[in-house]
């Protein structure tokens, strides 16, 4: 009989480390909140760098997953220690017994209602990437005007932000918002395209040639400057304004549609998962690793291992690493 | 009308509604580099002429992306070249700079 290895979230991470549990030899238990894998990324459309559909990756995480033992719409009731493993007690009154655990629960996304004065939920013309990108995958929404003239990026919205509790950059979103910038710009020639940023942290590999590219072949506007507020002008036009801190003059521009970067955040649940498994929770609100350089796929406990952005945003390939690191650790552990 | 010594500054706020790009769309069709300048300051940190006159390469794309003049700025460049060197966009900003006079030039604005 196969080993049993639990693990918690059916995102990226937690697939990714099931195909490679199952490739060595062990019996993968994936235990989905959700109706749907696949997680956040599912929702999304095309994926920086190569403009990879999404559904590509997913079709394949879900075929090669095909053999593990795979419970959506299933919580964990509880887990508890039992000799040298854990006893986990599913919400579909299934008991598993799992020499590791494998946490894979992800991140939140940030509530861009939470900055008001960008008025998500207020105005009619105000949208987040995650809407965006449902959008490119075909789903309606009449918040998006059929011919804008102007378009508006808001980065860092609930990211490097003390007061919204959330001081982490969420690392993907100025990415994001350029791949973004530059779909848009495809979809709509005759919109100028602003984006509003603070800094602009293009770290990954190609990163930096989409930025080029969006200003020298798409001319979209990169402004420096955070967005101060939003508000409706007589005739429906939002008005944007922030500081041109290059200029060091105030600015202000009409938008006839304006899509905020909401971050990664840390999931509200994520204190419940760790008095629950009795491992921490770190500063930022992620899921605590032993250490930050050599052992972030660890908890402080043995047997309790992590995958992805549960310990801190992360983008998807960094996320497959993690995910493939975490099933050859198990493995290792599990083989001792 | 009484003068009580007061008087209002006018906005300094950019509305880029009102912004006029002619210039700018015109030296992005001569000289499409010109969107790639991504405001590093080498340029203007390089510049034989910035410490006396204010020249700016940096600030030159950035005033035209507002729409404002920037003519006696130009007439400040030397045209040495120094700031083409050490671009790291790789912007041919000397020829950059030679254009944008050309346009001027050309409409009879200097």
């Amino acid at each position: 009989m196969k080993e049993n290895v639990v693990i918690i979230g059916g995102g990226v991470a937690g697939l990714e480390a099931a195909r490679q549990l199952l490739s060595l030899g062990y019996m993968p238990i994936v235990v989905e909140r959700k109706k749907s894998l696949g997680g956040h990324v599912a929702q999304w459309n095309r994926l920086f760098p190569d403009m990879t559909p999404t559904k590509d990756l997913m079709e394949r995480l879900i075929a090669d997953t095909a053999q593990a033992n795979i419970f959506t719409e299933t919580g964990i009731r509880f887990i508890n220690r039992l000799k040298d493993g854990y006893n986990v007690m599913l919400t579909n009154g299934v008991n598993i017994y799992s020499k590791a655990v494998l946490i894979a629960t992800g991140f939140g996304l940030f509530d861009a209602r939470k900055k008001e004065e960008y008025g998500y939920g207020v105005y009619d013309h105000v949208i987040t990437n995650a809407d965006l990108e449902q959008w490119f995958n075909g789903k309606e929404d009449n918040r998006i005007p059929e011919s804008p003239q102007s378009i508006g990026f808001v980065h860092c919205v609930g990211s490097r932000d003390v007061k919204s509790c959330n001081s982490q950059c969420s690392k993907v979103c100025c990415m994001t918002a350029v791949k973004q910038a530059i779909e848009l710009k495809e979809k709509f020639p005759q919109a100028e395209i602003y984006c509003f940023y603070m800094d602009l942290r293009l770290f990954g590999k190609k990163y930096e040639d989409f930025y080029i590219s969006a200003q020298k072949d798409y001319g979209i506007h990169f402004i420096r400057g955070r967005v101060s507020e939003v508000s409706e002008r007589l005739e429906g036009r939002l008005q944007v304004k922030s500081e041109d801190t290059l200029s060091g003059k105030p600015l202000k521009v009409g938008i006839d549609l304006l899509v905020l970067m909401s971050g990664m955040v840390a999931r509200d649940e994520n204190s419940e998962i760790a008095s629950m498994l009795r491992i921490q929770t770190d500063s930022d609100g992620f899921l605590k690793s032993r250490d930050n350089i050599y052992s972030i796929i660890e908890s402080e406990r043995p047997g309790i291992f992590f995958a992805g952005a549960c310990t801190g945003t992360k983008t998807v390939p960094e996320t497959v690493a993690e995910a493939r690191a975490a099933a050859l650790e198990i493995h290792n552990y599990l083989s001792r | 009308m009484i003068d009580f010594g007061f008087k209002i500054n006018p906005s300094s706020t950019l509305d880029l509604d009102k912004a006029d790009l002619t210039l700018y769309n015109k030296l992005v069709r001569m000289e499409p580099e010109a969107r790639m300048c991504m405001a590093c300051g080498s340029c203007s940190a390089t510049c034989m002429s910035a410490e006396y006159s204010g020249m700016s390469v940096r600030k030159v794309l950035l005033a035209l992306q507002r729409g404002k003049d920037v003519s006696m700025m130009l007439s400040n460049c030397m045209l040495c070249g120094k700031c083409t060197m050490v671009c790291p966009r790789g912007i041919n900003t000397r020829h950059l700079i030679l254009s944008l006079c050309r346009i001027y030039d050309k409409e009879g604005l200097k």
